[in-house]
């Protein structure tokens, strides 16, 4: 995976697995600290400490249809790749955070991708999880929850055309305009 | 298309559409599945389901419910798409790109013709 964006999909697709009913994303680029922070929070099942422990190794997974998962792995690969870290803190029956930090500027550091597109999905493609995005960049920030659009026209219409069109537009003038790749 | 600039205006939209559809027949709801595990993401299923909400943006497809799904078990076929028409099984296809997606969208969802080709039998 050569996108943060995809990557973002990818952790937040283990929190809704996990059973999550309010995940909340933010990626804060700060260029005086030179420093790229993802947190990926979810209220869902959890883990144990043992769980967590071994989460980052390639040979756990908690999919039964085979079990090796590599998700976390790359990432992880990837952040330590940039001068930075990862972090996973997670406590059964409470859920689970995920924090990722890159150093900005380094030359090595994956793109952050069509991110657009990721939030388009997850807000489409699992509308019964309450969704908060947030990106910063230095001083701009674009903040999205989705609590009022599901208020105002019901969890069920968010795949007519119409919905699909305001939330990429949404998505996409937000996040163009803060210029963080 | 116009744009829609904002909450209200979207709320007026879909009260139009609505009213529209009242006058159509109810015939059930189409569902989408996206697979959309780690191997699914890898191969591309977010650009496939771009392809798909796209598709039902252009085309004004009504009555459609998409969904994202963990993975369907099946690696080697990712990205894998499921259409269940009203009424009738589940079908599963496999190696679906943005391309063979819109092909989906045009044969299968809106035609209720099969696409052979992309189909995985399980």
């Amino acid at each position: 995976m050569r996108e943060i964006a995809l990557h973002i999909l990818d952790i937040a697709a283990n929190s809704i697995s996990a059973g999550a009913r309010n995940i909340s994303i933010s990626i804060i680029g700060n260029r005086r600290d030179d420093a790229l922070d993802l947190s990926i929070s979810d209220d869902g099942k959890g883990m144990t400490p043992e769980m967590v422990q071994t989460v980052t190794d390639p040979f756990t997974t908690s999919r039964t249809e085979r079990n090796v998962g590599l998700g976390i792995p790359l990432l992880k690969a990837a952040a330590e790749a940039c001068n930075g870290w990862f972090n996973l803190t997670s406590e059964l029956g409470k859920g689970t955070n995920v924090q990722v930090h890159f150093q900005l500027g380094h030359i090595d550091r994956m793109p952050l991708g069509d991110l657009p597109s990721t939030f388009l999905a997850l807000i489409i493609g699992t509308p019964a999880v309450h969704w908060i995005f947030e990106v910063k960049h230095d001083s701009s920030a674009f903040y999205f929850d989705d609590t009022e659009i599901k208020q105002e026209l019901g969890e069920d219409c968010l795949a007519e055309p119409e919905v699909i069109r305001y939330i990429r537009e949404v998505f996409t003038e937000g996040i163009e305009t803060l210029a963080l790749n | 298309m116009p744009t829609i600039k904002s909450l209200e205006d979207l709320k007026k939209m879909r009260e139009e559409a609505l009213r529209k559809q009242e006058l159509k027949t109810t015939t059930g709801k189409t569902e989408i599945v996206v697979g959309m595990g780690t191997v699914g993401i890898a191969a591309g299923a977010r650009e496939t389901l771009k392809e798909i909400l796209e598709f039902v943006d252009s085309h004004h497809l009504e009555n459609i419910i998409i969904r994202q799904t963990g993975n369907i078990g099946i690696d080697s076929f990712e990205p894998i798409v499921q259409v269940i028409l009203p009424g009738q099984e589940k079908v599963t296809y496999g190696h679906v790109s943005p391309e063979v997606a819109k092909t989906i969208m045009e044969e299968h969802v809106v035609k209720g013709k099969l696409v052979p080709d992309y189909q995985v039998k399980g």
